[in-house]
């Protein structure tokens, strides 16, 4: 499903080059749940954003579904994103002046689904995710465990065939990040690929595939035989 | 992104910063308000000036002795001659012109106007019968001056309202007798209540027959005529016949000037539209002004919402939602503005209608339309580099951690 070919991305610093990655060349195929780990600045948080299309390579070629996005314009990217990339981030941002509702909406509004449709989906979600009585409320009222429901829930609401989660557990108490681990791999199981950037090795042990990032390299690239 | 969804998305950012919100629409109301409130001032006082003329007579020509010069001091003095006066037979000759339709011949002075005991010094105009309708003036009692040749003269008058009042208190002045000098008139008619007209209260004077007038000031000369063009079209050639029968009456020299109450009044309006137009437009600058506060805002909000905004790109924005949603915001506070500002410009301009009630205070069309178009122009104007830098804004930089 997705294909990384020769991945380079190059900072620039002042006057210095920093090289995040340094030719990555990666397979994932539909359904895994990879967990991308590494040093603070190995590259897994940039390799997650190029996946993610958020950012874009210096060199080399990526694929999604088939299709090169490498050269593809800013908005196309954006839709792209909207449509087959869900994002989970650490730090969850969800819009503080909207309710729970609101947030898990936020991509099917712009979208320009009607809002019927999103009605509907809207009402699946918050049940798929346990957020039915917080849906009125706000990101101020909620836990960050639900802050971070919220977040997967507007990462699915588009059903999108990649999810992104970058250090989801990362502001999170040990037993709430267990609790929003399970719910991502409930994704995984119902079909979603998943990937998780970390630095928790405990996190990280729970993928079926892990990468190992060192030096924008990867390092080693593991299999466990359970799935 | 649908169109309600995006009203539904600003709407909800304008809620979200009560303050801010609050602080634009108020600078925004302001310079609406201003612009309204002050071409409503003027375009008032354009009016009264206007309202003014109409009420001295249509189409009316102003004849006075001399010749006026723009070169000042009096051009008959300085060559060593008096104006020549103007006469009745002077203004009887108007009668020749076909463009001229009435014509009345004034002299004024002062008298001691006295009833019994009571006296009280008024203007005393002397005029003919054609006064009444060339002034355009209504009786309250009574008749005017009765027609006839105006050298000669009946002992009749007739008196303002407040002469009435003062001399003859609540008893009916129709009838009695008054004393101007040492002269007696029978009053036959009471000038229904007009008040002040360019300076000259009506209400407060007595008129008698001309040649009455001329007796009692020792004079044959005339202060004015006012001469009545048949119509509006007429005034010119009006004003050209009595520049010409008087010149050939006075020996072929010009020495009447003849103003006509249509190019003064073209002037005056054409000034006080000018003026209005001006303050309006130094009032618009408080909309620039507010224009330039929703830039500064949202600029801020630019920074202020970077992370917002790069979810948004992240979760599939595009740079064109993005910027849509910032010139929506800013056309919503305009809006808003706008509104607000109409109405407290209504508001004021009732209220200064009330402190003066003589001026119809009236915002002209094109200040209550250009006034909400420059708020929302300009607000939309200061966006764009806002909206530009929002949309330009890179994901992964506004996401970023640190």
């Amino acid at each position: 499903m997705i294909r990384l070919t020769g991945i380079e991305r190059v900072f620039r610093v002042g006057d210095e080059e920093v090289h995040a990655l340094r030719g990555v060349s990666l397979d994932i195929a539909q359904g895994e749940y990879l967990s991308i780990m590494g040093p603070s600045g190995s590259g897994k948080s940039t390799l997650l954003n190029i996946l993610g299309l958020l950012d874009r390579p210096n060199a080399g070629r990526y694929e999604l579904n088939g299709h090169d996005v490498t050269g593809l314009a800013d908005d196309e990217l954006a839709r792209v994103r909207r449509e087959a990339i869900g994002f989970v981030f650490q730090f969850f941002h969800l819009v503080p002046r909207l309710t729970a509702g609101q947030n898990i909406e936020l991509p099917m509004v712009l979208a320009g689904i009607d809002p019927a449709e999103r009605r509907r989906r809207l009402d699946k979600l918050l049940a798929d995710y346990g957020l039915v009585p917080r849906a009125g409320h706000r990101p101020d009222q909620l836990s960050g465990g639900q802050c971070q429901r919220v977040a997967i829930a507007r990462a699915m609401s588009m059903g999108p065939t990649l999810i992104l989660a970058d250090e989801p557990t990362g502001n999170l108490d040990r037993h709430t990040g267990q609790e929003v681990m399970a719910v991502l791999e409930r994704v995984h199981h119902e079909g979603g690929t998943v990937a998780v950037v970390t630095h928790d090795p405990e996190i990280g042990k729970r993928a079926h595939r892990r990468i190992r990032l060192v030096d924008g390299e990867i390092a080693s690239d593991e299999r466990s035989g359970d799935d | 992104m649908r169109f309600p969804d995006l009203l539904a998305f600003a709407w909800q950012v304008l809620g979200g910063y009560r303050s801010r919100t609050a602080l634009i629409l108020l600078a925004m109301g302001i310079g609406v308000a201003a612009v309204v409130a002050v071409s409503s001032i003027g375009e008032g006082a354009r009016l009264y000036v206007v309202n003014q003329f109409g009420s001295l007579g249509t189409n009316l020509i102003i004849v006075l002795p001399g010749r006026s010069e723009t070169a000042g001091g009096m051009p008959g003095v300085l060559v060593g001659k008096t104006p020549r006066d103007l006469t009745i037979d002077d203004a009887l000759a108007l009668k020749r012109s076909p463009a001229i339709l009435r014509f009345a011949p004034l002299i004024v002075g002062a008298g001691d106007v006295r009833v019994g005991s009571r006296t009280r010094e008024t203007p005393v105009l002397g005029t003919t019968a054609e006064f009444i309708r060339v002034r355009q003036m209504d009786m309250a009692q009574g008749l005017f001056l009765p027609a006839g040749d105006p050298r000669h003269s009946q002992p009749v008058c007739v008196i303002g309202t407040t002469v009435a009042a003062e001399l003859f208190g609540a008893r009916p002045a129709l009838g009695e007798w008054l004393r101007i000098g040492d002269r007696r008139f029978r009053i036959i008619g009471v000038l229904a209540k007009q008040g002040q007209s360019l300076g000259f209260n009506t209400d407060e004077i007595v008129i008698v027959p001309l040649a009455s007038a001329q007796a009692l000031f020792n004079t044959e000369a005339l202060f004015r005529v006012l001469v009545e063009a048949k119509s509006r079209e007429q005034i010119a050639y009006a004003k050209a016949d009595v520049e010409e029968i008087l010149r050939l009456r006075h020996e072929g020299e010009r020495d009447i000037t003849v103003i006509t109450q249509d190019a003064v009044l073209a002037t005056f309006d054409r000034i006080l539209r000018a003026l209005t137009l001006a303050v309006g437009g130094i009032a618009a600058i408080s909309l620039a002004v507010a224009g330039i506060l929703v830039m500064n805002v949202m600029l801020i909000a630019v920074t202020q919402r970077r992370k917002e905004i790069g979810l948004l790109k992240a979760i599939g924005a595009t740079g064109q939602q993005i910027r849509a949603a910032f010139f929506t915001e800013a056309v919503m506070l305009a809006l808003g503005g706008a509104a607000l500002g109409l109405a407290a410009g209504k508001l004021g301009q009732i209220a200064i209608g009330q402190a003066f009630p003589d001026i119809p205070f009236t915002a002209p069309w094109w200040a209550v339309l250009a006034a909400p178009l420059t708020a929302i122009v300009t607000s939309v104007l200061f966006t764009v580099l806002p909206a530009k830098r929002a949309a330009a804004l890179d994901p992964v930089m506004a996401l970023s951690k640190r």
